[in-house]
């Protein structure tokens, strides 16, 4: 579903970035793990398809995405990819509910209240389906968040440290929730992080190292 | 959730700048809106009371308010001559004279002016008799469409004249005869829908400041529409006075080219051309047209101006919103797009609220216009050059978000969101 071959990235086109190779089966969860400045969030932006290595590949669901034209790359991510990022973000004007039907409209599928509903109630965060974005917790945001990822019925969810503003508490819902939904969708999910308490939860696990 | 709802939302989301948009813009709009239409419309009204009238003679005293006065019925009249002075252009037979037309003003009813005429000037303005009767004795008066109708006035209605042009009560002339109504002119756009037609002698009887023999009113009375028998009974009275006589030649020449200097140089009455006195009068009007005009592209840049930065503005508050759309699949050209429709949103509702007020503003001003300067000017008439100021409109609208447009498509996403 998800594999990489020989990619590097440089920055200043001095140091270059060398990435292990990687391959994820379709629903598996694996666990992304290294220091900070380690170039995860890098990788995790070159499997998203939001930056272009310097060489080798990133193949989606058999689609290399070095073939595809920036458009195509654009709308290829918002239907086959959901992305978490560390910090939940959303366009302030919209409430949660317009939040995941402009999803669903800029990936170019169909509005779908209750599948947008559905999602909400699954992750807990029902109730807030018309409120502004900043006026929920960092938790609830987060929640919301995942249901945006999740909402186009993505084959690959890509979480950035998704964890490291959350309390113990949190950290461990928004882990289930991630892997319960990620299973539910038959989604393969990568979660990227430095988090020692993830280690522990899965045994598919890749190190980088500085 | 569609893009252009989006943008929408986005510009509610911000409503202090958004009204400061709006207001300029809609300011702009309607300031160049309202010119246009005053203009037009002033310049129908006038060309309409030109009616085809060549030369105007009156007292000595200025050109344009002679015009003013007998032609478009604002101002107060130069002075009077004498039916003897004006002999020569008032009795048939000049050979260059197509049609002369006796004014005399100085009366008014309820502010509408009471003018002292012969039936010629119907033709002038090319009216035509709505419901009665002409005026065919003394005392008797055919009134314009609008007066019937804003006085409210019939058939058979009796009123008393007031001296000068405003209505306090106080200068009533309530000891002579009370005017008549016998007919009601069909409205006919121009001037002459605001006046009371009346014959001469009537205005000389109310002011009674001359012994008014019986020699004029059976004159008038014997005489039927027959208007040579009216300008025979003017010219029986070469002392009396009239305001001014208004002509038309048969034909135009260096002949009638001389006779307004004659008339200037030989004798004690002045002529004036309309058409020269009305391009002079636009000529003054038209500087402070243009520097309301300025003004009015002043605001109108501004509201550009405006419309840019908070545009421009808004990008640093809503580039990860913008970055984390593009993670959603939104391609650059639908951002490019997003933003661009947020310039032209703001710049139509700008456009439309500034139609909306030019054109409140021009009813609004019609009624002042009407009460005091004897033209009707109307809110509904919609120009074409309107239409050109929505497409310029439209132009400012995207110029002014192009730059942010083109900022908020090229921004680097993976960059943006590793920012945070």
């Amino acid at each position: 579903m998800l594999q990489t071959k020989d990619l590097k990235y440089s920055y200043d086109g001095k140091t270059m970035l060398n990435f292990p190779d990687i391959s994820c089966k379709e629903g598996e969860r694996w666990l992304l793990l290294g220091q900070s400045g380690s170039g995860k969030t890098t990788l995790l932006h070159l499997l998203g398809g939001l930056r272009t290595a310097e060489e080798g590949d990133v193949v989606v669901g058999g689609t290399s995405l070095k073939n595809l034209s920036k458009s195509q790359l654009d709308q290829y991510r918002g239907k086959k990819i959901g992305i978490i990022f560390q910090k939940a973000h959303f366009v302030k004007a919209l409430t949660v509910e317009e939040n995941l039907m402009l999803a669903q409209n800029l990936a170019g599928q169909k509005i779908s209240k209750e599948r947008i509903e559905d999602l909400l109630e699954r992750l807990n965060v029902g109730h807030k389906l018309k409120s502004k974005p900043d006026s929920l917790s960092i938790g609830e945001q987060q929640r919301v968040a995942i249901a945006r990822a999740l909402v186009n019925k993505p084959a690959i969810i890509l979480a950035d440290e998704p964890t490291s503003a959350l309390d113990d508490k949190n950290c461990d819902e928004v882990i289930k929730l991630l892997e319960q939904q990620a299973q539910q969708e038959n989604a393969t999910l990568l979660i990227v992080t430095h988090d020692g308490r993830l280690k522990e939860k899965f045994k598919n696990r890749i190190t980088l190292d500085e | 959730m569609n893009i252009i709802k989006l943008s929408w939302k986005n510009l509610t989301s911000k409503p202090l700048a958004m009204l400061l948009s709006l207001v300029l813009f809609a300011l702009g709009v309607g300031l160049i809106s309202l010119l246009l239409l005053l203009n037009k419309q002033l310049e129908e009204k006038f060309q309409k009371n030109l009616a085809g009238i060549d030369l105007v003679i009156g007292a000595k005293g200025s050109p344009l308010q002679l015009i003013l006065n007998s032609m478009y019925h604002v101002d107060a009249p130069t002075g009077n001559i004498t039916i003897g002075e004006a002999k020569a252009f008032l009795r048939e037979g000049h050979p260059l004279i197509k049609m002369a037309v006796p004014i005399s003003v100085g009366d008014s009813y309820e502010t509408y002016r009471i003018i002292g005429t012969n039936k010629k000037i119907l033709e002038l303005y090319e009216a035509e008799i709505g419901s009665g009767k002409l005026w065919e004795q003394d005392f008797e008066v055919t009134i314009g469409a609008a007066i019937a109708e804003i006085l409210n006035l019939k058939i058979g209605d009796e009123f008393h004249s007031s001296h000068g042009f405003v209505s306090d009560g106080i200068n009533e002339h309530s000891d002579s005869e009370p005017f008549k109504v016998t007919g009601i002119l069909q409205p006919s756009g121009s001037v002459i829908d605001q006046l009371i037609l009346t014959n001469t002698a009537s205005i000389w009887k109310v002011h009674g400041s001359h012994d008014m023999g019986g020699p004029v009113q059976e004159d008038v009375k014997d005489s039927t529409i027959v208007t040579p028998a009216k300008t025979g009974t003017l010219l029986d009275h070469p002392d009396e006075e009239i305001t001014s006589v208004l002509l038309q030649f048969s034909k135009r020449n260096i002949q009638t080219l001389q006779l307004g200097r004659n008339i200037n140089e030989n004798t004690d009455m002045m002529a004036a051309m309309p058409a020269y006195e009305i391009n002079r009068l636009y000529g003054m009007m038209g500087a402070g047209e243009q520097l309301l005009k300025m003004v009015a592209f002043i605001i109108v840049f501004v509201s550009g101006l405006s419309v840019f930065i908070s545009l421009f503005d808004s990008l640093r508050d809503r580039k990860y919103e913008l970055a984390l759309m593009r993670v959603m699949g939104a391609t650059q050209a639908k951002i490019f797009f997003l933003i661009i429709l947020e310039g032209i949103i703001l710049a139509v509702i700008g456009f439309l609220i500034g139609i909306a007020l030019s054109h409140i503003g021009m009813s609004i001003l019609s009624n002042y216009m009407e009460s005091s300067y004897r033209y009707s000017f109307s809110g509904s008439v919609f120009l074409i050059e309107e239409f050109y100021l929505l497409l310029g409109a439209l132009g400012i609208g995207l110029v002014a978000a192009l730059i942010p447009a083109i900022q908020a498509s090229q921004t680097d996403i993976s960059d943006t969101l590793t920012d945070s």
